[in-house]
């Protein structure tokens, strides 16, 4: 028990401690400090690759070049023999949230995960220590049609709502083939949880084209409803059907699919329906056989967001190459790659390599490669007017590296979101001393009251 | 020298066709030693014969010009389910949880279906042998299994058109999996995971020790019989197979990923007096000096796996080979799946990047998995007498970038294609 007291007390003071060097005094002021970093290999992702200087001031980025000025005032970093990046952006991941999947139902369109972010889950500093500054917070697979999405960028130490960026249009997933009709095939499988449609790859089509039936004749009420109100008719307006809002948003092009798929047959599916109702799926997800209609999901003008060599753990991920995402690029798809983590944010501490892998399978250059990290999924997002690529006027979120961001000998050094240091690899080898040696004296503590048989106080 | 030369010559004259051939103006890395500058790796009947900078070209072998490119000896996956393990989530094709709780006769040699996708798509990243594994180790944190004894890990080249042909040796290393204290466990019928108070979890683990301990007593008192009437005794094939065992000469592989689960296989190796490897350790806390003073060698899984304690550093997956390495522990790595079993070198790689210096790092994905065997007599470097199990590349194998061009199993050239490759150009050629 008092062990536990004592691990408590640790977290907590591994928390404040990770806390301390984001309150600047600029930021106590309302004002960020100007920035400069100077002599690094900077890619720029829509330029190239060149040494130079990038300028911050106000979280935006001011200026890049290989000769600019520094701001008044400005904090210079050199980053000589440095290489610098756009802040990576993950197209796919679950981190930051306390519950995934709403999987009772196959149409679950009424929650999201925006309900659920949780700021203190440790995936975000993981997440951060690897250079990635924004992600895609979705709804798990279990569904058909699953939650609603939510843009976080990793800006540790604020509040769910400071994690949320504002400007990102909103999103909802989808969710087809072994995942959604797994519910389906539960009490089949001896599982105790209850059996519920659909169960087969037709039946998530059905699932779909119903939801969209519904939505369309939802949104024909509302209109209705308006003309008449517009005339001056005294009319009641529809009960509202928070379901089907989010699938009226999608109809009129305002809410992003980012549709979880795996098998070729499933995603020609899902674009033939999308069409079918005039709207188009932003992202496929995953889209492991996408390779084999990469020429569909380009005339659809889907984005596929991929993995990088993950295959083999169920029958759908049975064909998925490794050369996926450059075999897309090359037939003229949008490619991101994507880490699906969960809680652990594992794979988000190392994207970059992940964007290595391209290269080896299937050719992609370097700069396309980083591009299918940073800004293809800034794109798939609809918010590349603001990150993704190091330009004047972009949020200044950026990632210092001690070498060539593909190599797997990299390490981060520094991380920046809007023009802010969330991570310094100086400062977290600093805090961790500190920390060891708070624990060190809790524990001895400890052992001290253990002897003096006096109860160990408490933390009020 | 003359002499020599002759004999060479000689040789020469009855070399196969196939696998024997000279690759030279190539950077080669032994492994066992320094890199050595436009040199030369003599092959004969699938053995290395000769490695160095000034070997002269012999008559009547094929000449490999290995200029720009480089060689290093196959690499070793130390524990795996390439071969042995298809599709992870479907039961059917996989065999690696068999029925009881001791199983030391079983050896995974005689269940690796040649035939398996994984092994072309796992050599093609410059893997030549493995160690399959005949039980799972989950994550190396050993729960949820059946088995205590799960059999033993057979060492496979990854090239052969039957399992006899891959096999370089059927017992390399004998799975235990010592009992541990449990408090949580998950229920696969009910899916959800329950909680057991900590007195309890450990009396059950005691009484599960209990069990092993019996059952190594039951192989001893076989030992003995065998000894003092070996042609009355009923032969048991599951006590039989725990002779090396008891004798010394076939290591236990304990998957233990805390200090505490360390601590406990230590001590059991003590008491047992038996040879043990480490499997899967992942928290080691205190316990690395302990490890390092017993010259216990270490099988790491991958560090691409999640943070197990929120007060860890973000980055103590990537740092635990430096760790162990700097405290004088033999690692190699391992993936204990077959899924990744293709990013061996980038475990090794990255370890490097947080501190794990390079050599021991090319070491661990080569020569030491082969020491640990008691195999580098056949694999694990290039040095004449060995296997010609060979990767010609055209850079470091570590770094993610880099191809490999050509693999040579027991001197015999070995296609790089895969499913992964057919498919990639059958789509890319669709119009």
């Amino acid at each position: 028990m008092r062990i536990r007291t004592a691990f408590i007390l640790l977290c907590c003071a591994w928390a404040l401690a990770a806390q301390q060097p984001r309150r600047t005094l600029g930021e106590a002021l309302g004002k960020k400090q100007p920035l400069l970093i100077q002599n690094a290999t900077i890619h720029t992702i829509t330029k190239g690759a060149f040494t130079g200087s990038i300028s911050v001031v106000d979280g935006k980025i001011a200026d890049v070049g290989e000769k600019i000025l520094a701001p008044a005032g400005a904090k210079i970093i050199n980053a000589s023999g440095k290489h610098v990046i756009p802040g990576m952006i993950d197209c796919h991941t679950h981190i930051a949230i306390d519950a995934i999947n709403e999987g009772s139902v196959s149409v679950s369109s009424m929650t999201s995960v925006a309900d659920v972010v949780n700021a203190e889950q440790r995936s975000i500093y993981y997440a951060l220590a690897g250079g990635v500054t924004t992600g895609n917070v979705l709804h798990g697979s279990a569904n058909a049609i699953g939650g609603l999405n939510t843009v976080l960028k990793m800006r540790w130490g604020k509040d769910a709502g400071g994690l949320v960026m504002a400007e990102a249009p909103p999103g909802i997933k989808f969710a087809l083939g072994e995942n959604p009709k797994r519910q389906g095939m539960a009490a089949q499988q001896g599982s105790q949880a209850a059996r519920r449609y659909p169960g087969t790859r037709m039946g998530v089509e059905d699932v779909i084209r119903q939801a969209f039936i519904d939505a369309r004749a939802y949104s024909f009420q509302w209109k209705s409803y308006e003309q008449s109100r517009a005339k001056g008719e005294n009319v009641l307006p529809p009960r509202r059907d928070l379901k089907l809002e989010p699938l009226v948003e999608v109809l009129e092009g305002k809410r992003l699919v980012h549709a979880h798929s795996y098998r070729a047959d499933e995603i020609l599916m899902l674009l033939r329906l999308a069409e079918e109702f005039d709207f188009r799926i932003a992202t496929l997800q995953h889209v492991l056989e996408g390779y084999k209609v990469a020429k569909e999901i380009a005339e659809h003008g889907a984005g596929a967001s991929t993995f990088s060599d993950w295959w083999s753990y169920k029958v759908e991920a049975f064909d998925a190459i490794p050369h996926n995402a450059a075999l897309l690029r090359e037939k003229g798809v949008l490619v991101s790659i994507n880490s699906d983590d969960a809680s652990g944010a594992e794979i988000m501490r190392r994207l970059n390599t992940e964007a290595a892998k391209a290269v080896k399978y299937g050719g992609v250059s370097d700069n396309d490669a980083l591009a299918m990290v940073t800004l293809n999924p800034a794109k798939q997002l609809g918010i590349d007017k603001y990150v993704g690529s190091i330009e004047p006027g972009k949020h200044a979120d950026l990632v210092i590296y001690d070498g060539d961001p593909l190599s797997i000998y990299s390490r981060v050094e520094k991380v920046f979101i809007d023009g802010e240091q969330y991570f310094d690899r100086e400062t977290d080898a600093m805090l961790r001393r500190e920390l060891d040696a708070q624990k060190k004296g809790l524990l001895e503590k400890e052992k001290l009251d253990e002897r003096q048989r006096t109860p160990a106080r408490r933390p009020s | 020298m003359r002499i020599a030369a002759f004999l060479l010559a000689a040789a020469l004259l009855s070399a196969g066709e196939n696998d024997s051939f000279l690759i030279r103006n190539a950077t080669v890395h032994p492994v066992s030693g320094p890199k050595l500058n436009n040199a030369s790796v003599l092959v004969m009947d699938g053995k290395i014969a000769e490695v160095g900078e000034r070997l002269q070209t012999r008559a009547k072998v094929k000449v490999i010009d290995g200029r720009g490119l480089h060689v290093y000896p196959g690499m070793i996956d130390a524990a795996t389910l390439v071969g042995i393990s298809e599709i992870s989530s479907v039961r059917e094709t996989a065999d690696i949880s068999e029925v009881g709780e001791f199983n030391p006769q079983l050896r995974s040699s005689i269940a690796v279906n040649p035939e398996s996708e994984h092994i072309p798509v796992t050599r093609a990243n410059g893997i030549t042998a493995v160690g399959v594994l005949a039980a799972g180790v989950s994550g190396g944190f050993g729960f949820g299994e059946i088995s205590y004894i799960g059999g033993q890990i057979s060492l496979m080249h990854l090239d052969g058109w039957t399992w006899e042909e891959m096999t370089i040796t059927h017992g390399a290393a004998m799975q235990l999996r010592l009992p541990g204290i449990e408090t949580r466990r998950f229920n696969p019928a009910t899916r959800e995971s329950a909680a057991t108070p900590f007195s309890e979890a450990r009396r059950r683990q005691e009484t599960n020790l209990r069990k092993v301990k019996t059952f190594f007593e039951e192989a001893r008192r076989y030992q003995t019989a065998k000894q003092a009437s070996p042609a009355t005794l009923k032969t048991d094939l599951r006590y039989e197979a725990m002779l090396p065992v008891l004798e010394g000469k076939l290591p236990l592989l304990i998957p233990a990923a805390r200090e505490r689960e360390i601590r406990d296989a230590l001590a059991f190796a003590e008491q047992e007096k038996v040879k043990i490897i480490l499997v899967g350790v992942r928290r080691p806390g205190g316990a690395i000096e302990e490890i390092a003073k017993r010259k216990i060698p270490v099988i790491l899984g991958s560090p691409f796996v999640p943070i197990q304690e929120e007060d860890d550093p973000y980055d103590a997956t990537f740092t635990l080979a430096a760790d162990l390495h700097r405290a004088g522990v033999k690692i190699a790595f391992a993936s204990l799946g077959a899924q990744f079993a293709r990013n061996l070198p980038y475990q090794a790689g990255h370890s490097v990047a947080y501190g794990l210096p390079y050599d021991a790092a090319l070491r661990s994905v080569t020569l030491n998995a082969a020491e640990i065997y008691g195999v580098a007599d056949r694999i694990g470097s290039i040095d004449s007498g060995k296997y010609a199990d060979l990767i010609v590349t055209d850079g470091d194998p570590l770094e993610i970038r880099t191809q490999v061009k050509m693999m040579f199993v027991k001197g015999e050239p070995v296609d790089l294609e895969s499913k992964h490759t057919r498919l990639y150009k059958k789509y890319r050629a669709r119009p």
